[in-house]
């Protein structure tokens, strides 16, 4: 080795000051939100989250500060939001699967019995009148108040009432240093947020809000539950209803009868055994499932011979023209299939779409609205979106396919059909497989192609759960999640599972033919 | 990796007879019928989708004659819409889709190429765990992310629910996978010579990956780029769950809330607005055609 080497490569290294400054800068970011999150997790008790953060704040450093782990170095930036993103989410589908996670069940107990004594409030019969000034900070409203005694309290909606030094005038607070006082016509603009105003009296929601109908005097309100924590009950004083904590993840009245919002509880298999043993959740949700497999199939099938048919057709070439025939063929899978299923969606309605008023010359063709016919026009939307994919695929897998081998069949007296059949499309069946495989596990959870078209319907009405018949199980779990009254967290996760546990399978199954993985090296 | 391979100029035995023009046309007559067909059948939506936009005419029922008026009404009238913020979300799509893409493509190219020039414990274990997570597309855990960021909000609000970084986010995890794995393939077909030479001349792993690895790999950078960009612009499920806002939504969520309503829709806007979008995606895919093809089907077909 010359003279020069040792020379170059300190010149090499000198420079490296500036990324090692910039990795400091990003690892003192890091650090810093870090610090901040685990604070917020230990004020919040939640001590597993605290000890993983911990654990994985603490490595990221050791990678980046350490001289060894040269692969981690590259692999942990991708590595965090993987684990996060993916790995973290898919466990958490789980956890979830085993909640009663739903509308009326996302708070914990504590925030439950906080909602339930603040939401059934009314006035204390007795109250006296403290006179009030409505003052204003940023978005915040707030109420300054005189109490009897003479002293001033300021409170707001998140902030209970608390002595402050005010300007008196008239022995009424009017004015505190920090906050605006609002003018008669500026309250009458916010009526509606003033009428909605409770400022607690004090930290537990027992002792009652103060509330204001006009902007000048506040009266005391109390709940009218009365809630005790020895027997943990909840008692509405005007009824004398006794509602106690069963186990269901709600207060609940001897006769059955739940005050929402509950809390969130684990519910073992609760949802999986409502999946398989309610028969309005079981039938929809059969009847989906096989409807996913015929979807996914038939789907990639008709691609597939759609696009060999056209390949086919194109491989010829004495055919003028084939250049301009391609670009056409491959425009719908160029467009973005986000916008081509809304197009699709307009064009099928069936009063005023386009294929029945004009192509049709205004038929009234339910496509979208009957369940077979919807199912029809879903297949052939997706159709329209896959078949140039599959038809630049077979192209170019015809294309490689040997011309001896035709040629050899051809001269021992082969016709075109024979050899197309039972020589060509086995081979192009081989090596298109991988493709076919993969298309398929797309269209078993193409949500676009299924939902922007129809939204899975025509709706199933005599189902317990959204759904409708073109639904597939992907878009059942978004349904089921977020749309309709009772978003239900916990079911639509337990559907998640179920698709797991069938990709899983397939894959597993694909993996033991295939031997896919043992060629990973 | 085999993308479809170039086209050869073969002799067919039927075309190689000398053939008149009569004949000509009766060999590819029919092919040409055909093809006239299934160009209609490709081309009627995006014809339908302009003759709309350019037709002042406002809902689905006015729409149904192609090309009877012709007039940039829609256009003007939805860039100056208040109801629809079309340039927002146009912009938002824009943000999201390349913030996206840059980012996936850095981190799956790191962490491909410590998968493909180190070796380490782990390693082959390692690659097995991105190709079985990959099989689990990420939309299978919208509850549970919707769940996450709304939790996540809590303590950093702008990384969580309704912000565009909390929605980057759940999309670089879950484009990793596949990402790397697209990656390794192509890095794997660059000789380890060239760092061996490099690393003589005294660079370092980092000068060496940033300077000599990404430029040879530039077009598998390009794919995965481009792949992950129309990714995250198809996107509906996650984004509608995480963008709650109309000012944050995407175009994907905001044209379909647009028009989620059949017989009132302004159906002739959504579609100037359809257009719109379009048009970028188009030309780019019809440039860099050839190398989607060929890196959707790489790792795929041997």
């Amino acid at each position: 080795m010359d003279t020069t080497t040792p020379t170059r490569a300190s010149v090499l290294r000198g420079s490296s000051i500036g990324p090692l400054l910039l990795k400091i800068v990003m690892l003192g970011i890091l650090d810093a939100a870090v610090v901040f999150l685990l604070m917020t997790l230990l004020t919040r008790g939640s001590y597993a989250i605290f000890g993983v953060v911990l654990v994985g704040a603490l490595a990221v450093n050791w990678v980046y500060l350490s001289k060894r782990a040269m692969p981690a170095k590259y692999i942990t930036p991708g590595l965090v939001f993987l684990a996060v993103f993916q790995v973290f989410t898919i466990l958490y589908t789980f956890y979830i699967a085993f909640t009663n996670y739903s509308t009326g069940h996302v708070l914990t107990k504590d925030q439950a019995i906080e909602a339930l004594l603040s939401q059934s409030q009314s006035r204390v019969p007795d109250s006296p009148q403290y006179p009030v000034t409505v003052v204003q900070q940023g978005d915040q409203l707030a109420f300054l108040v005189t109490e009897p005694d003479g002293t001033a309290m300021l409170g707001s909606a998140e902030q209970p009432l608390e002595q402050v030094d005010a300007t008196f005038t008239d022995g009424k607070a009017t004015a505190v240093d920090g906050w605006t006082t609002l003018q008669f016509t500026e309250i009458l603009a916010m009526q509606d947020e003033l009428f909605d105003l409770a400022v607690p009296v004090s930290d537990t929601a027992m002792d009652g809000w103060l509330r204001t109908l006009d902007g000048r005097s506040a009266f005391q309100y109390i709940s009218d539950l009365e809630y005790d924590p020895q027997a943990d009950t909840l008692t509405n004083t005007a009824t004398d209803v006794v509602y106690s904590d069963t186990s269901l993840g709600a207060f609940t009245a001897p006769d059955g009868s739940q005050m929402l919002p509950g809390w969130q509880i684990n519910v073992g298999l609760d949802n999986f055994t409502r999946a398989v043993s309610e028969p309005t959740i079981r039938g929809p949700l059969v009847y989906v499932l096989i409807w996913t497999f015929v979807y996914a199939t038939l789907s990639v099938v008709l691609a597939f011979a759609l696009g060999l048919f056209m390949a086919i057709l194109f491989n010829n070439p004495k055919m003028k023209g084939r250049k301009v025939y391609r670009i056409i063929m491959v425009l719908p899978y160029a467009f973005p299939a986000f916008l081509s299923t809304m197009i699709w969606s307009g064009m099928l309605n069936t009063r005023f779409g386009f294929i029945n008023e004009t192509l049709l010359g205004g038929a009234e063709i339910p496509w979208l609205t009957d369940p077979t016919l919807a199912k029809v026009s879903v297949l052939i939307v997706n159709l329209w979106l896959g078949f140039p994919y599959m038809f630049l695929v077979t192209t170019g897998a015809l294309q490689a396919i040997p011309e001896e081998v035709v040629e050899a069949a051809t001269t021992d007296g082969a016709s075109p059909w024979q050899v197309f059949r039972l020589i060509k499309l086995p081979l192009l069946l081989v090596s298109t497989a991988p493709i076919l495989i993969s298309s398929f596990a797309f269209n078993f959870n193409n949500f676009n192609a299924i939902y922007l078209v129809t939204e899975g319907g025509p709706v199933d009405r005599s189902a317990a759960i959204p759904v409708g018949h073109t639904d597939i199980l992907i878009s059942l779990v978004y349904k089921v999640a977020f749309t309709g009254q009772n978003r239900d967290y916990g079911l639509a996760s337990a559907f998640s599972i179920i698709i797991f546990v069938i990709i899983a399978s397939i894959s597993a199954y694909m993996f033991r033919k295939t031997k896919m993985l043992e060629d990973i090296n | 990796m085999s993308a479809p391979v170039a086209p050869k100029t073969r002799v067919v035995p039927v075309a190689s007879r000398r053939v008149g023009p009569v004949q000509r046309l009766r060999a590819t007559g029919w092919r040409h019928l055909v093809a006239l067909l299934l160009s209609a059948f490709a081309l009627f939506p995006l014809l339908y989708v302009l003759s709309t936009s350019l037709n002042p005419g406002g809902t689905l029922t006015g729409s149904n004659h192609l090309f009877q008026t012709v007039g940039f009404d829609n256009y003007t009238s939805l860039l100056s819409s208040d109801q629809y913020p079309y340039l927002t979300w146009f912009r938002n799509s824009l943000v999201i889709g390349l913030t996206t893409a840059v980012a996936s493509t850095l981190i799956g190219a790191l962490a491909a190429y410590a998968f493909s020039r180190m070796r380490f414990t782990g390693r082959r274990m390692g690659l097995l765990a991105i190709v079985l997570v990959q099989m689990f597309p990420q939309l299978l855990a919208v509850v549970a992310i919707f769940l996450l960021l709304l939790q996540i909000g809590d303590i950093f609000p702008s990384l969580g629910l309704n912000t565009h970084l909390g929605l980057i986010m759940v999309y670089l995890g879950g484009a990793l996978g596949v990402n790397t794995y697209l990656m390794y393939g192509f890095f794997n077909t660059v000789p380890t010579a060239i760092d061996e030479a490099a690393k003589i001349d005294g660079a370092g792993h980092a000068r060496i990956f940033f300077t000599i690895i990404l430029r040879l790999v530039a077009p598998i950078l390009a794919v995965v780029a481009l792949l992950s960009f129309i990714f995250s612009m198809n996107d509906f499920v996650i984004a509608s769950v995480v963008l709650v806002d109309v000012d944050k939504q995407t175009l994907a969520v905001g044209l379909y809330h647009m028009v989620s309503n059949q017989r009132g829709a302004p159906w002739s806007l959504f579609a100037a607005g359809a257009v719109m979008a379009s048009i970028p995606v188009v030309i780019l895919f019809l440039f860099l055609q050839k190398y989607i093809v060929g890196g959707l089907t790489a790792g795929a077909v041997k």
